[in-house]
């Protein structure tokens, strides 16, 4: 009887250990970042807003060379590691810098990329405004326009009557 | 005032407004002009030539170590740009490396590999397979490259002990006789 109580025992706390190794195994499973996990989808989602230096105006989901497909596989990493999508650009920024950015950040010289467009654009349209409006205008009138003070009112009157005479 | 002076006057203000903005308008323009004239000259200018001084830059290393060039005075400096990408880097590593151990005795040679848009896991991984033992690191924002103006990778910059370019090799060397051939001129007796 002892025997067998001693040997429930035996099974008890192996049970219990076992759970306990299993729940930490588990636990250990899950904190284990799993790139696989993550689909081509999710990383082109980031990589389309991405140029490598190396292929010049290339966006890096579509680029097939093997400096891309790394990056690529360093965006899945960071993607199953837990980064949202601004800290994975940050830390291309931080690696590369501002060139892989397909669009510059709004600061310093690059402020001219956004305004210029637009300025421009406004400029273009105040000139069209301006050219519609003086096409629009009335012509002046006749009477403003110069007479010639040399031609006789006889010969004048001539004129109007072989015109007449037509 | 009368009602003649005072349209005169305002025409004199509406024609002055018009002149001003018609100057600022052409400032514009011009420092609009300036400023892609300038880019369109930075991007047509070379790599650094031979006989001119190298930028200074730091690197810090993949084991953590910041190497400045400035502190690298009185001695001859090879800086290769290299990937774990580029095939043709492949080809030269071995003999980079063999030379470097050939005059690592001396101290007067100092060799730095500059990783140039990489990966870190692929960057280690190369530098373990070529058994790599300069100083090597990232071009952090590729500011070095930018700086020497590199047209790709490899491309080894060979700088006296003054701090002037002395030889560009443009791609692979071919051999560790032409990596001695360079340097030994350059050393001093």
């Amino acid at each position: 009887m002892k025997l067998r109580l001693s040997f429930l025992w035996l099974v008890l706390v192996w049970l219990v250990f076992s759970v306990v190794a299993l729940g930490t195994t588990t636990v250990t499973l899950a904190q284990t970042p799993n790139p696989n996990s993550i689909t081509d989808d999710q990383v082109n989602a980031i990589a389309k807003y991405l140029y490598c230096p190396v292929c010049e105006n290339v966006p890096l989901d579509v680029c097939g060379t093997q400096a891309c497909e790394q990056w690529r596989q360093v965006i899945r990493q960071k993607l199953a590691e837990g980064w949202n999508e601004a800290q994975i650009r940050q830390y291309f920024v931080d690696q590369y810098g501002d060139r892989v950015l397909a669009t510059p950040p709004p600061r310093g010289i690059n402020w001219l990329a956004y305004i210029v467009p637009p300025v421009a654009i406004l400029i273009g349209v105040w000139v069209l405004v301006q050219a519609f409006r003086s096409w629009k205008r009335p012509l002046p009138a006749p009477s403003s326009l110069p007479q010639p003070d040399h031609v006789s009112p006889e010969v004048l009157k001539r004129i109007e009557e072989e015109l007449k005479n037509r | 005032m009368e009602p003649g002076s005072q349209e005169q006057a305002i025409a004199t203000n509406s024609t002055a407004r018009l002149g001003w903005g018609r100057v600022l308008a052409w400032l514009a323009i011009i420092a609009l002009l300036v400023i892609l004239g300038a880019g369109l000259l930075r991007s047509q200018q070379g790599s650094v030539n031979v006989g001119q001084r190298i930028p200074d830059f730091p690197l810090t290393t993949f084991d953590g170590q910041t190497i400045h060039t400035a502190d690298l005075r009185g001695k001859i400096l090879v800086i290769n740009f290299w990937a774990s990408w580029c095939k043709p880097c492949e080809q030269e590593a071995a003999d980079l490396e063999a030379a470097w151990r050939f005059y690592q005795a001396r101290g007067d040679v100092v060799f730095l590999g500059v990783d140039y848009v990489d990966t870190e896991p692929e960057a280690r991984a190369y530098l373990e397979k070529f058994e790599i033992t300069y100083p090597n690191g990232p071009d952090l924002g590729t500011r070095i490259s930018q700086a020497f103006r590199i047209r790709g990778v490899p491309e080894t910059y060979i700088v006296d002990q003054d701090g002037i370019l002395q030889f560009v090799q443009i791609g692979p060397f071919r051999s560790l006789s032409q990596i001695k051939s360079v340097i030994d001129p350059l050393l001093q007796p």
